[in-house]
């Protein structure tokens, strides 16, 4: 197991490795950053010069990524556009982003495999029906209509209704608030709505796969047999049944992590919290854009998230299937 | 939404089932057809098949039905994906023959500035002056337009590529592998937007949105079609193809493409439904399709300021938006009940 994680993990790096380097080549070719100070006329040729010998944009691209990649080697994500070092800037960013990330994959996982399972167990209940309608509204809606509709119609109709502000919809905190509990209860009231947001269009495509694969498990002869030797209803269905249906779900489940973090970018965008997905944004898009090394350090640290998570969800699988072996 | 494969036929765990002979195992093998039909609604398929029995033993010529026809004849017995089509057709056509009868082009500024809902307007107008009604049709086309080029583009690209790798193997198969595992470790919507970023600086045309989404998605049908190939190309029918000296274009084509089709076709439906979802995103991003051009996105972000006050200007691109992708997912289910049936999902 020890040797399987070493070396998904260098596979990992080696994926790493150049899908940055592409990145870095096609985020720097998509534009000059300088542009809007060379079109302005007051600003003098030298001055420009000067700029453009400080963000390197002098030195040959393939120089220019060689310093980048011995700088995040050494832990240095370089300066960004506007002149502030961008490693200080990512911690805190990506602690937002996961505050947000996090609580809405574990409870679309949990959401998702409840409902799935129920569904599967009770097909063509009420439950089942109102189930797969809910999904597939979720599954069509873009992440930003729901998180215009929670943010512009469900919390100003709330906090209008209760008189003062029960859900932020702006920012990820109140700053200046103190006391451990006080803390808790701000960053909950800013927190519920961007992860009901995330949650509601990821949990849908879980809970339909759960669904699907509990409903052919059911079917299969080892459960039936299970039940003819007089296993109780429970045990079959929990112990039987549920660990064997969980196994094809994984897999969905690690290969839509980073569509989530991709939706992560939108809903940040959305309710204003300055996490890495904004971050990545306004690099892209800001005035001095792009800005490489702010779009870089986003991208790496993403892609690294990635891959460690499809690795966890390869050990999961692992466990939940013992005819796998990782050698 | 693809699916895993069901094959329930009961639950076992009712206990009242299993005297039934419903046996998954009794209906694949009871029916010759090899589409079992769990619920039994498709009795006119099957009223052909014993009519035609009937007519065998009588001595009469019958006629073979084509797997086309199967399929058509599944097709329009999927309840909801009849309804996802005409309501498709219904938009489809809204929006390109509409404008044509409408009297505001969409580009028009009118007198009425951010009224609600009227006669005049049905969809109400925005703040500059527009007329919500052209302005909707005009980005429903734009963004179904985009969506038909994306799909169009992705598979013939990804079933090509796919098809290469998964018939050549060795190192075809293994750069389509490593290629696509390097988009896999970003979302795609973040290459997307990196994209879209130097096209929509110099042109924000939708024919360049298009083209790069098509870059994208192809590599997923790349990789479906891979998967389909290397099964097909164990079988005894494709090896028989060899025996007889078949070149490796005709066995592709002729062989291996036609007995993939099902697979390709679906998830062709399903780019049309992703691709209308992340051009929207991109371009309420403000990175996709750009005025004087509309989208249904690009409406939605220019709602958004005025949401709470002006709410209608939200909800009919909005509404627009979810009942289209709504309409090709059912219609992609019914695909997928009707061309690929070891696939049927009982919804």
């Amino acid at each position: 197991m020890g040797a399987y994680i070493i070396r998904r993990l260098g596979a990992g790096l080696l994926v790493l490795a150049v899908g940055t380097f592409g990145l870095y080549i096609l985020v720097s070719l998509s534009g000059n950053p300088l542009a809007n100070l060379m079109a302005n006329p007051h600003i003098s040729p030298a001055t420009i010069r000067a700029a453009q010998i400080e963000l390197h944009l002098n030195e040959p691209l393939l120089e220019r990524y060689w310093t980048w990649l011995t700088g995040i080697l050494h832990g240095n994500f370089g300066i960004s556009t506007l002149g502030q070092a961008v490693g200080p800037q990512l911690w805190p960013r990506m602690w937002v982003t996961l505050q947000m990330v996090l609580p809405a994959v574990i409870i679309s996982i949990v959401l998702g495999i409840g409902l799935g399972v129920m569904s599967a167990v009770r097909q063509y209940s009420v439950l089942d029906h109102v189930s797969t309608a809910f999904a597939y509204i979720f599954y069509a809606t873009p992440v930003f209509v729901i998180a215009i509709l929670l943010k512009d119609f469900l919390a100003v109709k709330v906090d209008n209704a209760v008189g003062h502000p029960v859900l932020y919809t702006i920012g990820q905190n109140n700053p200046g608030t103190t006391g451990t509990w006080s803390v808790f209860v701000d960053a909950l009231a800013h927190d519920v709505l961007p992860i009901l947001t995330l949650v509601l269009i990821t949990y849908a495509a879980w809970s339909r796969y759960q669904r699907a694969s509990m409903l052919d498990v059911l079917n299969a002869d080892y459960v039936r047999l299970a039940r003819a030797k007089g296993l109780s209803r429970r045990r079959v269905l929990y112990v039987h049944a549920l660990r064997n249906a969980l196994i094809p779900v994984t897999t969905v489940i690690a290969l839509d992590f980073a569509t989530i973090l991709g939706g992560a970018v939108i809903t940040e965008i959305v309710f204003g919290w300055e996490g890495m997905g904004r971050f990545f944004y306004e690099g892209l898009t800001g005035p001095v854009s792009p800005d490489v090394n702010v779009v870089m350090a986003y991208v790496t640290i993403i892609a690294a998230l990635v891959i460690i998570f499809n690795i966890i969800a390869d050990i999961v699988y692992g466990l939940l299937d013992p005819r796998i072996r990782y050698a | 939404m693809p699916e895993p494969r069901e094959t329930a036929a009961f639950d076992p765990l009712t206990g009242a089932a299993p005297l039934l002979p419903s046996s998954p195992l009794g209906q694949t093998l009871g029916q010759p057809a090899g589409v079992p039909h769990p619920r039994g609604p498709e009795s006119a398929e099957e009223l052909t098949d014993v009519a035609g029995l009937a007519a065998a033993e009588a001595g009469l010529s019958i006629k073979a039905r084509s797997q086309f026809q199967m399929a058509y004849t599944r097709f329009i017995h999927h309840k909801m994906a009849l309804i996802g089509l005409c309501t498709f057709v219904a938009i489809l056509l809204f929006s390109t023959i509409g404008p044509l009868f409408w009297h505001y082009n969409y580009a028009q500024i009118t007198s009425q500035f951010g009224t609600g809902p009227s006669l005049a307007h049905p969809f109400g107008t925005d703040t500059i002056g527009h007329d919500m009604f052209a302005q909707v049709m005009a980005a429903t086309a734009t963004s179904i337009q985009t969506a038909l080029v994306v799909a169009g583009i992705a598979t013939v690209l990804g079933t090509l590529v796919g098809a290469a790798a998964g018939y050549y193997g060795k190192w075809a198969d293994a750069l389509l592998m490593r290629f696509t595992d390097l988009i896999l470790i970003v979302p795609g919507l973040v290459i997307l937007l990196v994209l879209a970023n130097t096209v929509s600086k110099s042109s924000g045309n939708w024919l360049w949105i298009a083209l790069i989404l098509a870059a994208l998605f192809w590599t997923y049908l790349a990789r479906l079609v891979r998967g389909v190939f290397l099964s097909l190309r164990e079988r005894e029918f494709i090896e028989a193809q060899h025996a007889i000296g078949s070149s490796s274009a005709r066995i592709i084509l002729r062989h291996m493409i036609p007995n993939a089709i099902g697979p390709i076709i679906v998830n062709a439906t399903l780019t049309i439904a992703n691709a209308i979802l992340v051009e929207a995103a991109l371009s309420f991003l403000g990175l996709g399709i750009q005025p004087p051009q509309v989208s249904l996105g690009f409406l939605i972000a220019q709602a958004e300021g005025d949401a709470t006050v002006l709410p209608y200007l939200f909800y009919f691109p909005a509404a627009f938006l979810i009942v289209i992708i709504l309409a090709v997912n059912f219609i992609g289910d019914g695909l997928r009940d009707a061309l690929d049936p070891q696939q049927r999902v009982r919804a």
